[in-house]
């Protein structure tokens, strides 16, 4: 395999959650950390896109910000076209952060109200000193009409803009910089299902165009079916399989998968009978010992309560269990 | 035919504002038969949530319902005093919303919320109130219900408490759940547990649910029929096999399109160009033609009404209106 755009190891986040000094000196309590993200590893070719799904709490947003730099990790290494970043290094962080941007989930949050739209496309132009003068105006009219605007939606603010509109913009803003890689961070979670399809046919122009690199972060399983190369299933901070795409969905190794896959409504009404589904994601505070997923687990038995299962080698991917390691199932 | 339960004829909500009144429901009309689920489907902004807050009087003024009329078991329940309306609701109608902490009281223990309910509708003993309780609870899946009965609500995992609200809806022996988008706040794994829950549940006390949500999925697996509203009309209604599989209205068409499915794979989603449009900015005849690839003439002058297809559907659009277009 060529030389992966990205390559991800032991990525590891912890969370300060401890209640006020005072407060944990009256109570007597020790300090609470959460683990947002645990010994994640993974690699993205380029010109591929990768997805991280799972949810909500599993850690995707956490990993997200760690890969683009605004999240420091408690432990592990980001590896960016052969880089290992250093998040100490201020130059080094800028000359990265121009080769990837991202999208995120609300693109009203994203997009600051009080700037034109032309401004906000400009942005990273300017920040990165790509272009001056008219140059720039000419530019953000291009990118605007790459992503479906018109040139003269530069002169309005996001407000005037529908949910899918201001995505657009977000995305014109992303590609401005001429990155290679993209992580989005539910692009389209806040979109109705007709916008969607506008938004993730986009995507896939635009990565055709321009030979991007995506990483997806989803709770949509559709989605990331649609879009995937690969695809990365989070459960509670920990990646529990990786898969191609495909294979995820005709062969789930995790049990975990395989409920979540269980549990998406089926819309072809092929009248198949779903399992029944157990239980809630517990607390990440208080995790439960071993693996995580052992109080939901149908196949749980005795080591699964007692040691954290690594991922190993299954047909193209990696799966994160003892019952499969054991080839239990 | 047996009279429906629920039956709504052209119905209109209106909001007056400073900029003129805005028409958020217009002329929608569709029955709800006894043991019955009608999914209710839509994009945001569609008149979803206002309908069902239309059927249960909630309406907030300056909203205000101001034409047609709704019939619970053929009696008007669309002008009844509010002291009235609140005694059907709860007893005759119970609802189900995203938020679960909208219907709980945080103050209150589940217990004391559940047989207030029960005791203020229906006539039994505190005992006999308490006992149904901890069965209902029981029933929608709380674990050691007759312990966590007396917890309050936040002790509560956000699944447990949507099954908590289930529970509260159907406590009075209602005819009619309306629940709105009750799974959306969830994650996918809980879903399918609470919805599964609400469909069962129904069933077995032959109560009908009215369904809103915007995940046409819910809506296959749950549903008997669909009603599909566009900005504040109605689009298209059927059965649910029918309007999934086959669906007659441009938009319909549109939206099962442009959802990526588990099931097969596609190269590109179908799209529908632009969005819907804001309750300011309905175009004249149909409210879908700007974004309409088979819009013809007629359709800029015309408002389609519900046509019947037959096997129960209808479609408003003016494609199949035969006499129509040999006019036109
Ligand atoms: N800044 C923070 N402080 C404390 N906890 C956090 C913070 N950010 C995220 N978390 C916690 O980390 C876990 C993972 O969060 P996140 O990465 O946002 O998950 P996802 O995007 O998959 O929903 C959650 O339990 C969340 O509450
Ligand atoms: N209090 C209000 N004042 C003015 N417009 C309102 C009010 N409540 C709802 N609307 C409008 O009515 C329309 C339908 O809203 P709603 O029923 O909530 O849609 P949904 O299908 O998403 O549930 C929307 O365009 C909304 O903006
Ligand atoms: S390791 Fe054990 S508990 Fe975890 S998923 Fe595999 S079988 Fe289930
Ligand atoms: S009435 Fe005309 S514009 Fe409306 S959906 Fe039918 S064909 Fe399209
Ligand atoms: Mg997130
Ligand atoms: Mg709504």
């Amino acid at each position: 395999m060529a030389e992966p755009l990205l390559k991800v190891e032991g990525l590891t986040r912890y969370f300060d959650v401890s209640k006020p000094w005072l407060n944990r000196v009256i109570e007597r309590e020790a300090k609470q950390w959460l683990t947002a993200t645990a010994d994640v590893s993974f690699e993205i070719a380029r010109g591929e896109t990768f997805a991280l799904v799972g949810e909500s709490g599993s850690g995707k947003s956490t990993i997200a910000k760690m890969i683009v730099g605004l999240l420091e990790p408690s432990a592990g290494r980001i590896v960016f076209d052969g880089q290992e970043m250093d998040f100490a290094s201020g130059r080094e962080m800028r000359a990265l952060r121009k080769r990837f941007q991202m999208i995120f989930q609300d693109p009203f949050a994203s997009l600051n109200p009080r700037w034109r739209v032309g401004d906000i496309i400009a942005e990273p132009i300017r920040t990165f000193g790509l272009m001056s003068g008219a140059e720039v105006g000419r530019e953000v009219g291009r990118l605007l009409e790459v992503v479906g605007l018109g040139a003269a939606d530069a002169l309005k603010f996001p407000h005037e803009f529908s949910g899918g509109q201001r995505q657009r913009i977000a995305i014109a803003r992303a590609l401005s910089s001429k990155p290679e890689f993209i992580v989005c961070d539910e692009p389209t979670s806040a979109l109705d299902v007709s916008v969607q399809a506008q938004i993730l046919n986009l995507m896939r122009d635009l990565q055709d165009e321009f030979g991007l690199t995506y990483l997806l972060i989803s709770h949509d399983l559709s989605v990331v079916r649609h879009m995937s190369n690969r695809i990365g299933v989070l459960y509670l901070g920990r990646l529990v399989e990786i898969a191609d795409g495909r294979k995820l969905f005709s062969d789930p190794g995790h049990p975990y998968s395989r409920m979540l896959l269980d549990a998406v409504p089926d819309l072809t009404l092929s009248g198949r009978r779903r399992r029944q589904v157990e239980g809630e994601i517990p607390n990440p505070i208080d995790p439960p010992p071993g693996c995580a997923f052992h109080p939901r687990c149908p196949h749980a038995f005795d080591r699964c309560r007692a040691e954290i299962p690594q991922p190993k080698r299954r047909g193209t991917g990696e799966v994160a269990c003892f019952a499969v390691e054991e080839g239990k199932i | 035919m047996p009279e429906p339960l629920l039956s709504v004829r052209d119905l209109v909500v209106e909001f007056p504002t400073r900029r003129g009144v805005l028409r958020a429901i217009d002329k929608v009309s569709f029955d709800i038969a006894e043991g019955e689920v009608l999914g209710m489907v839509g994009e945001s902004g569609a008149g979803k949530s206002i309908t069902g807050a239309a059927i249960i009087g909630l309406i907030e003024p300056p909203g205000r319902i101001a034409g047609g009329e709704i019939r619970l078991k053929g009696e008007r329940i669309d002008s009844l005093s509010p002291e009235t309306m609140r005694r059907v609701r709860g007893r005759r109608i119970g609802m189900v919303f995203q938020d679960p902490l909208t219907s709980l009281n945080p103050l209150y223990t589940v217990a004391q919320q559940l047989i207030e309910t029960i005791r203020t509708h229906l006539d039994v003993s505190d005992k006999e109130a308490r006992a149904r309780a901890v069965a209902l609870l029981d029933r929608v899946g709380i674990p050691a219900a007759a312990r966590r009965i007396d917890d309050y609500p936040h002790h509560f995992s956000g699944g447990m408490r949507q099954r908590v609200v289930i529970a509260l809806a159907l406590c009075a022996e209602p005819e009619l759940v309306i629940a709105d988008e009750p799974t959306t706040a969830l994650d996918v794994s809980v879903q399918a547990q609470i919805i599964d829950v609400l469909k069962e549940i129904c069933a077995e006390r032959g109560a009908s649910v009215m369904l809103i949500t915007h995940d046409m999925g819910v809506i296959a697996e749950t549903a008997d029929r669909v009603a599909v509203l566009y900005a504040g009309r109605l689009a298209e209604i059927g059965p649910v096999r029918d309007v999934i599989q086959a669906a007659e209205h441009p938009y319909t068409q549109g939206l099962m399109g442009s959802i990526p499915t588990l099931a097969q794979e596609h190269d590109r989603l179908v799209q529908i160009p632009g969005s819907m449009p804001r309750l300011n900015a309905i175009p004249p005849g149909c409210a879908f033609n700007p974004r309409c690839e088979q819009a013809f003439e007629r359709c800029f002058r015309d408002r389609p009404e519900p046509l019947p297809r037959g096997g129960g559907r209808q479609v408003a659009c003016w494609l199949y209106d035969r006499a129509g277009v040999a006019h036109g």
